[in-house]
């Protein structure tokens, strides 16, 4: 247990330490600093002088090392293009993001579940039949359609809802919050949506999976020999059994949904994170890019990390499998 | 295995032809009208693709037949709109329908090449993981382990923003394709790689590996000629559902400005340029090339999903 646990968070360092290399990589040898952060009148003795105070004549592992240990405080020096520090950038940004994937995954769990169970229990329904149809239209559309299509109908043809932009924010602290004014939660309606259904698609169809594999079980049958009526049955003796891989499930898919969130963004200019990095893409803003690829890669590390140790705690026969297999 | 193509087999030897149509598979394509209509679509949509000049009335890369006059007709069942356009045009006068036809030729020509690419460095690097084993092995399947744990997307994004900053603006230009068909070919190969390796633990144990591995054959030989036939069945399954998942995360890339140059729109951009115009109300710039993108999609994933479920024997 233990080793396997250092195991993992030794291999999360080994990718922390990959993808901060491939970003100082990026910041120190794609095009020269020097040039980015100065204007054109600045004489050839001071860019010396820059260079020599900011380091950039150190060795390779110097400067690496200590692009890691800036990155690890939070600092990425200077955007080129908002010519403001990159972790003011971010802070701005990260509560847009957030709370935007928060609320979208309990939106695909809430609608999620429920759908799975009952696609599960009434599998040839009319209803179910629907449902599944509906999820395979689901994944087959591009999330920057669904939102175009819910702006179209809802932004300009019946004008209800904000079609861009998170309304009124009030600032908690650094903290900005669109949940108290009627005009931000307005305008996280058809974002949380667009970015929702996927995953609502993807827990549903888990859901009805691992449903249809319990309601195999013995245990369920006795469930119903006893004489438990069926919800019961079907609610907490099936649903309890197959929760732990669709929390799993849900876990890892937390990444997901902050990294769709970069394509949400981008329709509803939602201002988030997402939408920084790719504007910061289209301009070759470096150490924006180079702050995102850290922060993004560590949420995943983190969450990855988390859920593995969780599996290992809740399901007592990957123990097993772990030891046969010598740690595979 | 050309019948699962969906395309009339064209072998010319008559034995081939009757066991293709005696076959399991093609028994079970016979009895689903959906996925038979997804095939149809599938094969209009190569077809599109292959003779887009032929069949396209307007050529839209052509200044010459382009009129500025002819900007933004609505389609032609809508007042105003013109019988030559009968999907009508977008800003710059050009004709929809034409462009959503080329468009959708780059879109599934980018698709094709990232899946073959996915499909080569995938199947590959899975055969040469599980044959040799050991530490080679155990790397390959640790780079895959990670690389699976972040979304694809996110990985053809970051390679396309990288290689934007390392090229000079005019050489990224001009590389923008293979840099795209590079960076979703690489964000797809670890459920090649993961399947291969998987069947080629259990191939190169078998009897005619080992009996060829006694007559003096080569592993480069054994793998490609003897191990690489025996492992492909449940990679055409993959390609058939990566090829949907690569034209969307194609489509998603060029919507957001970082995929296929202007110059040769994709369905994602010409969605991306549309956009532009739905807040005045010129809808069908956007929305046609969106069905076209949804129509494409959806057929290659029912063809995948039937394809899996009829090469599966446990659901026979």
């Amino acid at each position: 247990m233990i080793t396997f646990i250092l195991q993992r968070i030794l291999q999360s360092i080994l990718v922390m330490l990959t993808v901060a290399l491939i970003a100082f990589g990026l910041f120190r040898y794609v095009g020269d600093p020097i040039n980015n952060m100065v204007g054109q009148d600045t004489t050839i003795e001071e860019r010396v002088e820059l260079r020599e105070r900011l380091g950039l004549n150190d060795a390779f592992l110097v400067q690496f090392g200590r692009f890691a240990a800036n990155a690890a405080k939070g600092e990425f020096g200077y955007s080129y293009q908002h010519r403001r520090p990159v972790s003011d950038l971010i802070a701005e940004r990260l509560p847009a993001t957030l709370e935007l994937s928060l609320i979208s995954a309990i939106l695909a769990l809430v609608v999620g579940i429920p759908m799975g169970v009952y696609t599960a229990i009434r599998r040839n329904g009319a209803l179910s039949h629907t449902f599944m149809t509906l999820s395979l239209i689901g994944i087959s559309l591009p999330t920057f359609l669904i939102g175009i299509l819910l702006i179209l109908f809802f932004g300009v043809i019946l004008r209800w809802l904000p079609t861009f932009g998170r309304g009124d924010v009030v600032e908690i602290g650094w903290w900005t919050t669109g949940f108290l004014t009627s005009s931000g939660l307005k305008s996280l309606i058809m974002p949380a949506i667009t970015l929702a259904l996927f995953q609502m698609t993807l827990i549903m169809r888990l859901v009805r999976a691992e449903m249809l594999e319990v309601l195999r079980t013995d245990f369920v049958k006795f469930g119903r020999a006893r004489g438990l009526p069926d919800r019961y049955v079907h609610f907490v003796t099936a649903l309890k059994n197959t929760l732990v891989p669709v929390i799993t499930i849900t876990g890892l898919q937390l990444g997901s949904i902050i990294a769709f969130a970069i394509i949400t963004e981008s329709v509803f200019q939602w201002p988030g994170m997402g939408l920084l990095f790719i504007q910061a893409i289209g301009e070759v803003d470096i150490p924006v890019m180079a702050a995102y690829l850290v922060l993004i890669a560590f949420f995943f590390v983190v969450i990855n990390l988390i859920v593995d140790v969780l599996y290992y705690v809740v399901d007592p026969r990957l123990r097993v499998d772990r030891a046969d297999s010598g740690g595979h | 295995m050309a019948e699962t193509e969906a395309t009339p087999p064209t072998s010319s030897s008559p034995g081939w032809l009757a066991r293709a149509l005696d076959s399991d598979i093609w028994y079970s394509f016979c009895r689903s009208p959906l996925t038979i209509a997804s095939a149809v679509l599938t094969l209009l949509f190569f077809l599109g693709a292959a003779f887009a000049p032929l069949i396209a009335p307007f050529n839209p890369f052509d200044l010459a037949s382009i009129d500025i006059m002819d900007a933004s007709l609505p389609p032609f069942w809508q007042d105003g709109g013109d019988g030559r356009f009968w999907l009508g045009t977008d800003d710059q006068g050009r004709d929809m329908w034409s462009t959503i036809i080329f468009g959708a030729r780059v879109s599934l020509f980018v698709g094709f090449a990232s899946v073959i690419f996915s499909i080569i460095m995938g199947v590959g690097l899975g055969l040469i993981s599980g044959y040799v084993g050991g530490r080679l092995d155990a790397l390959i399947m640790r780079i895959a382990d990670i690389q699976l744990s972040f979304p694809a997307i996110l990985i053809a994004l970051l390679i396309d923003g990288v290689a934007r900053s390392v090229l000079p603006r005019a050489m990224h230009e001009e590389l923008a394709f293979y840099v795209l068909i590079f960076a979703i070919g690489i964000s797809g190969w670890v459920q090649y790689a993961r399947t291969v390796r998987g069947s080629t633990l259990v191939e190169k144990n078998k009897e005619y590996v080992q009996a060829a591995r006694v007559i003096g054959i080569g592993p480069t030989v054994i793998l490609l000629r003897h191990i690489l036939p025996n492992v492909m069945g449940p990679v055409l399954v993959i390609a058939t559902i990566h090829l949907a998942i690569a034209i969307i995360t194609e489509a998603t890339l060029s919507f957001l400005g970082v995929g296929v140059p202007p110059t040769t729109p994709s369905l994602g951009t010409l969605i991306r340029v549309g956009n532009d115009f739905l807040f005045s109300g010129e809808w069908w710039i956007t929305i046609f090339p969106g069905i076209a993108l949804v129509l494409l999609v959806l057929a290659i994933n029912l063809l995948g999903d039937w394809l899996r479920d009829a090469l599966n024997p446990k659901l026979r």
